[in-house]
C-alpha cells in the first residue's frame, strides 16, 4: 500500500510539548496489514498526526480495499 | 447457500431464457441477436448471426412456415415480426461469411441418403464437426420438396446455389438412389447412416421407420438414424431442417461414443419462461415491402426491425436503483454471491452487492417466478459475520445506534402509572423516538385515555442486527425486549414503527401485535386541530408493510377520517419501494441510497405522507415535502413540518435520552437512576454540526476526545489561531476534532475519523496534565 507524502508543512505543533512537528515513517494499521507511512509527529513525544485529507482520502480506499480481502 | 440451492436460485431467473421467438424454432435461430445487428444496420453481422443457426436463409426466408411469428409478443402490440422476410433481407444484403478454417477430418465416415432439406442439413452439420461426409440423392437434383414450390416464391438460382455453397464440402452423389436392402453393405463402409428419404420413398425403409426415437432419431438399427419428411407427424420445412439438425448431433454423439441421450431437453421446439411486459411498447403493424416479389429493401427491413421488442423479463431491475446499480441481474448477482462467499484467498468483490440491498422484497413481489434478493442477501450477510468477512465499517454505526436505544440512556419499559398488569404495551420504535419524542409524549396520553392498562416500552427492536446479520446481536435484542415485556405482564404490543412490526410478526409470533393506525382506526382519532381543505397527500407505504393489507388500510382510513385527499403513488401497497432506510442500504451504499430516494420521490408531485419516521425523514433531507401520520395530528404548521430536516444523529440520541427522562418525570415522578453526566457543552456552526453528522461523528464521540485530552495532553495546537487538534480512539473508529476553548465549553472547528490504527503511541508524560 503506498500513502501520498505531505508535501506542505503543518500549522501544528505538540501542544504537551511545545516542539515542532517532523516527518517520519509512523506505522498504521488496519485488520492485521501493517504499512509505514510518512507522517507529521512530535520529534520528543510521538503524537501523530493524520491531516483530514488522508484520513478521508487514500486511507478510507485502503481501509475498504483490506475490509474486502 | 450450497450448490444446490445456488441453483434453485439460478432456475428461479428467467431473464437468461430464450425470447419466445428463439425457443419456438427447432433450429433456435437467435432472431432477437440478427434484429438487433439489423436495427443496427450491420447487415452483414446480422447474416453472421443467422447462418451459425440456419445454413439456407435465402431459401428458408421465402419458405419458412415460421413457428417463431406465432408466439411473437409483438403480435399483442400491432402485428408479430416479418421474422422470414427479414432472413431473406439478411441473405440478400447480407455478405457472406469468409469460410472459417476447417478442423482436421476426424476419420469417421456418414453416409445421408436423400439430398433433401433434412439430408442437406445434417450432411453440413456433420462437416462442420469435421465427419467426412457422403450424400447419395435418387433424382438429378437436391432438394427434394423445394422443388414443388411455386418458384416465383423460390427462384430456382436460390434453391440450387444455396444448397450446393452449403454442401461444398460433401461428397455429393446425385442418381444414385439408395434400397433398405443396400444399407446392410453400406454400413460395412460408413460408420453411420442418416436416411432422410421423404415420403415417397420412405416405404421401403418402413422397418426401420416406424420405430425412430423421438429425441435421438435413432432407428432400432445401430447406427442407423433417419428424419425428415419420412417421419414427421407434420411436415414442415422449418421441421426438416430441426430433424437434421437433431439428427447431425446424434450421429456426432454415437461416433464420438458418448450418450445419445444426456441433456436433450429443449432442443427442438419449445415454450420459453421468459417474461416480457408489454407496457409502454407502443402498437405499430408490420412494414410492407413497397415490392413484394422483392422483399424488403434496406430500409424496410431495418424499419421492421426496429419492431422488435428485443424480449427480455428485467422487470425486477426496471422497478429496484439497486438491482440496477451493478449493471445486470439477479442470475449473475446470485453467482457474484455465491462466489464472493466461497473465495477463501483474495478480494471480495461484490461485499458491497450484498450490504446494499434494502431486503424490501420488491423484486420478489414483481417477478413472474418469485425470486426474492432479499433472504439471499440477509442470508449471505449471516454468513459474512459467521465468516468474519463483514466489512467492520458496514454496520457498524447503526448497530452502536441500536445499543444506544436499548442501554439505560434511552431504554424505558413501565406498567401505566398505578396499573397492576397491561392490557396494552405501547412500543413506539427507536426512530419514531429519535424523530418525533414530543409526539410519543402525546400518543401514549392519548392512548392511556382511549384503553385501559397501556404500558410503555421504549427500546429498538432490533432489526439493524437483523440486517447486519448479526444473529448474536439480534437474539440479545430481543431476549431483552422478552424480558421487559414479561416483567410488564405482556398484553397487546402497540407499533409505531412498521419495521417494528414486521420483526414482531416474524420474530416474536407468540406476541399479540397491533399498529397504532388500527387502534386509532377501531378506537377513535386522538385530538387535532382541522386541517387546511383540502389537504392532498400522497401516501407512501412503508415497504415493511409490503403484505401487512390491515395496516395500509387502516393508514388510509385514518387519513379518510381527517379529510385527507389521498393520491395514490404507481408503487404503492403491494408493490411499495424502500426510502433506502431498510437493510441498512442508506449506511452501506449511500450514493445508491441517495438515488433511491430520489427517485420515489419524484414519483408524485403531491407532499408525501408516511407512516414510517423513517421514510418522512429521508425524504424530507432530499428535499421533498413529507408529513408523518402523526404531525397532522399534533402539528399546526404543516407546510413547516413536511420540509423539516431529519434530526441530525447527535440529536436522534438526544431526543430518545430526553423522552425517556421526560416520561419518567412527568408520568411516573421518577427522575433517572442512571447517572447523567453533565454534558460539556459544544458549539457547532450549521456547516459544521452537518459536516460531521454526515460523517457519522456523534457530539458524544467528540466529547471523548476532548475528555482524553483534559485528561492526558495530549494534542497539537496551531500557535496561530490557538485552536487544537486531537484524536481518540473509544473502540474502533479514530476520531479528530479540530477545537477552542469558549467560555462555557468548546467550539468544534471540525472533526473527521477513520479505522486505520497508529501503532505507535505518544510517550506518556510522567504526570499527567
Amino acid at each position: 500500500m503506498s500513502m501520498p507524502s505531505p508535501t506542505t508543512a503543518v500549522p501544528w505543533i505538540c501542544s504537551r510539548c511545545g516542539a515542532p512537528l517532523t516527518l517520519g515513517k509512523i506505522e498504521i494499521a488496519y485488520l492485521g496489514s501493517a504499512f509505514p507511512v510518512e507522517l507529521w509527529h512530535c520529534r520528543d513525544c510521538g503524537l501523530v498526526l493524520i491531516p483530514e485529507d488522508l484520513a478521508l482520502g487514500r486511507m478510507v480506499e485502503v481501509e475498504k480495499m483490506l475490509e474486502d480481502k | 447457500m450450497d450448490q444446490k440451492e445456488l441453483r434453485e436460485l439460478e432456475s428461479q431467473c428467467i431473464q437468461e431464457h430464450a425470447p419466445p421467438c428463439t425457443a419456438a424454432c427447432p433450429l433456435h435461430v437467435d432472431v432477437r441477436g440478427v434484429l438487433a445487428a439489423l436495427v443496427d444496420e450491420s447487415f452483414d453481422a446480422a447474416r453472421q448471426i443467422l447462418v451459425k443457426r440456419l445454413p439456407f436463409p435465402g431459401i428458408i426466408g421465402r419458405i419458412c412456415e415460421q413457428p417463431c411469428r406465432g408466439v411473437c409478443n409483438r403480435k399483442d402490440a400491432g402485428e408479430a415480426l416479418e421474422i422470414a422476410a427479414l432472413e431473406r433481407a439478411c441473405a440478400t444484403f447480407g455478405a457472406l461469411a469468409s469460410p472459417t478454417r476447417r478442423i482436421p477430418a476426424r476419420g469417421k465416415r456418414v453416409a445421408v441418403i436423400g439430398g433433401g432439406l433434412s439430408g442437406a442439413m445434417t450432411a453440413l452439420q456433420l462437416t462442420r464437426k469435421a465427419h467426412s461426409v457422403t450424400l447419395f440423392e435418387a433424382t438429378e437434383r437436391l432438394g427434394g420438396v423445394l422443388w414443388s414450390t411455386p418458384e416465383e416464391l423460390l427462384p430456382r438460382e436460390v434453391l440450387v446455389a444455396e444448397l450446393e455453397l452449403a454442401l461444398r464440402d460433401v461428397d455429393v452423389r446425385l442418381q444414385h438412389p439408395v434400397a433398405a436392402m443396400d444399407l446392410k453393405t453400406l454400413r460395412t463402409e460408413y460408420d453411420a447412416i442418416y436416411l432422410g428419404v421423404g415420403r415417397s420413398a420412405a416405404g421401403d425403409f418402413d422397418a426401420l421407420l416406424v420405430k425412430v426415437d423421438p429425441v435421438t432419431l435413432a432407428t432400432p438399427e445401430a447406427g442407423i438414424f433417419a428424419g425428415g419428411r419420412a417421419i414427421a407427424e407434420t411436415s414442415s420445412f422449418i421441421g426438416s431442417l430441426g430433424s437434421g439438425h437433431r439428427a447431425a448431433i446424434s450421429i456426432d454423439r454415437y461416433l464420438q461414443k458418448a450418450s445419445l441421450t444426456a441433456s436433450r431437453e429443449n432442443e427442438g421446439a419449445y415454450a420459453t419462461r421468459l417474461f416480457t411486459s408489454l407496457e409502454g411498447v407502443t402498437p405499430a403493424p408490420a412494414a410492407i415491402p413497397a415490392n413484394p416479389a422483392l422483399g424488403y429493401t434496406r430500409t424496410e427491413a431495418v424499419a421492421e426491425a426496429r419492431r422488435c421488442i428485443q424480449c427480455e423479463c428485467m422487470e425486477c431491475v426496471k422497478v429496484c436503483s439497486y438491482l440496477q446499480h451493478f449493471g445486470s441481474y439477479p442470475k449473475q448477482y446470485l453467482r457474484q454471491i455465491y462466489n464472493n462467499l466461497s473465495i477463501v484467498m483474495g478480494e471480495r468483490h461484490f461485499n458491497i452487492l450484498i450490504n446494499s440491498c434494502s431486503l424490501c422484497g420488491l423484486c420478489g413481489e414483481v417477478c413472474p417466478e418469485g425470486l426474492n434478493m432479499a433472504p439471499v442477501c440477509r442470508d449471505a450477510r449471516q454468513l459474512m459475520v459467521a465468516q468474519k468477512r463483514m466489512p467492520p465499517s458496514a454496520h457498524d454505526f447503526a448497530l452502536r445506534d441500536m445499543a444506544f436505544s436499548n442501554s439505560p440512556l434511552a431504554a424505558l419499559a413501565r406498567q401505566a402509572p398505578g396499573a397492576q398488569r397491561c392490557d396494552y404495551v405501547f412500543f413506539p420504535g427507536c426512530q419514531l423516538d429519535a424523530s418525533a419524542p414530543e409526539h410519543v409524549v402525546q400518543v401514549y396520553d392519548h392512548l392511556r385515555k382511549t384503553l385501559p392498562n397501556v404500558g410503555l416500552l421504549l427500546r429498538c427492536c432490533g432489526a439493524p442486527a437483523d440486517w447486519a446479520g448479526r444473529h448474536d446481536l439480534f437474539e440479545e435484542s430481543i431476549a431483552g425486549f422478552r424480558a421487559d415485556y414479561v416483567a410488564l405482564g405482556g398484553g397487546t404490543v402497540i407499533l409505531a414503527c412498521s419495521t417494528c412490526y414486521q420483526m414482531f410478526k416474524t420474530h416474536l409470533p407468540d406476541v399479540p401485535v397491533i399498529s397504532l393506525w388500527e387502534i386509532f382506526d377501531a378506537h377513535g382519532l386522538p385530538e387535532h386541530p382541522s386541517l387546511p381543505t383540502p389537504l392532498a397527500l400522497a401516501i407512501h407505504d412503508p415497504c415493511t408493510t409490503r403484505y401487512e393489507r390491515d395496516v395500509q388500510d387502516s393508514a388510509r382510513s385514518v387519513l379518510h377520517t381527517l379529510g385527507c385527499e389521498i393520491e395514490e403513488l404507481p408503487f404503492n401497497r403491494e408493490r411499495t419501494e424502500c426510502c433506502s432506510y431498510g437493510g441498512l442500504m442508506w449506511l452501506a451504499n449511500r450514493t445508491l441510497a441517495e438515488t433511491v430516494v430520489r427517485r420515489r420521490i419524484a414519483e408524485h408531485p403531491a407532499d408525501y405522507v408516511t407512516y414510517c419516521a423513517m421514510c418522512r425523514d429521508f425524504f424530507a433531507d432530499q428535499g421533498k415535502p413529507a408529513l408523518h401520520l402523526l404531525d397532522l395530528f399534533y402539528e399546526r404548521d404543516l407546510p413547516t413540518r413536511a420540509t423539516r430536516p431529519s434530526p441530525r444523529f447527535s440529536q436522534r440520541h438526544d431526543n430518545r435520552a430526553w423522552l425517556k427522562r421526560s416520561l419518567l418525570a412527568n408520568i411516573w415522578e421518577e427522575t433517572m437512576s442512571e447517572a447523567h453526566v453533565a454534558a460539556i457543552p459544544l458549539h457547532l456552526s450549521e456547516i459544521a454540526a452537518t459536516r460531521i453528522d454526515r460523517r457519522l461523528i456523534l457530539e458524544e464521540d467528540i466529547r471523548k476526545v476532548i475528555g482524553y485530552v483534559e485528561s492526558t495532553g495530549n494534542c497539537f495546537r496551531n500557535p496561530d489561531n490557538g485552536h487544537f487538534l486531537a484524536y481518540y480512539k473509544p473502540a474502533n473508529v479514530t476520531y479528530w476534532v479540530e477545537y477552542s476553548s469558549a467560555e462555557d465549553g468548546y467550539t468544534i472547528h471540525n472533526a473527521y475519523s477513520h479505522r486505520m490504527e497508529i501503532v505507535v503511541q505518544p510517550k506518556a508524560q510522567e504526570a499527567s496534565v
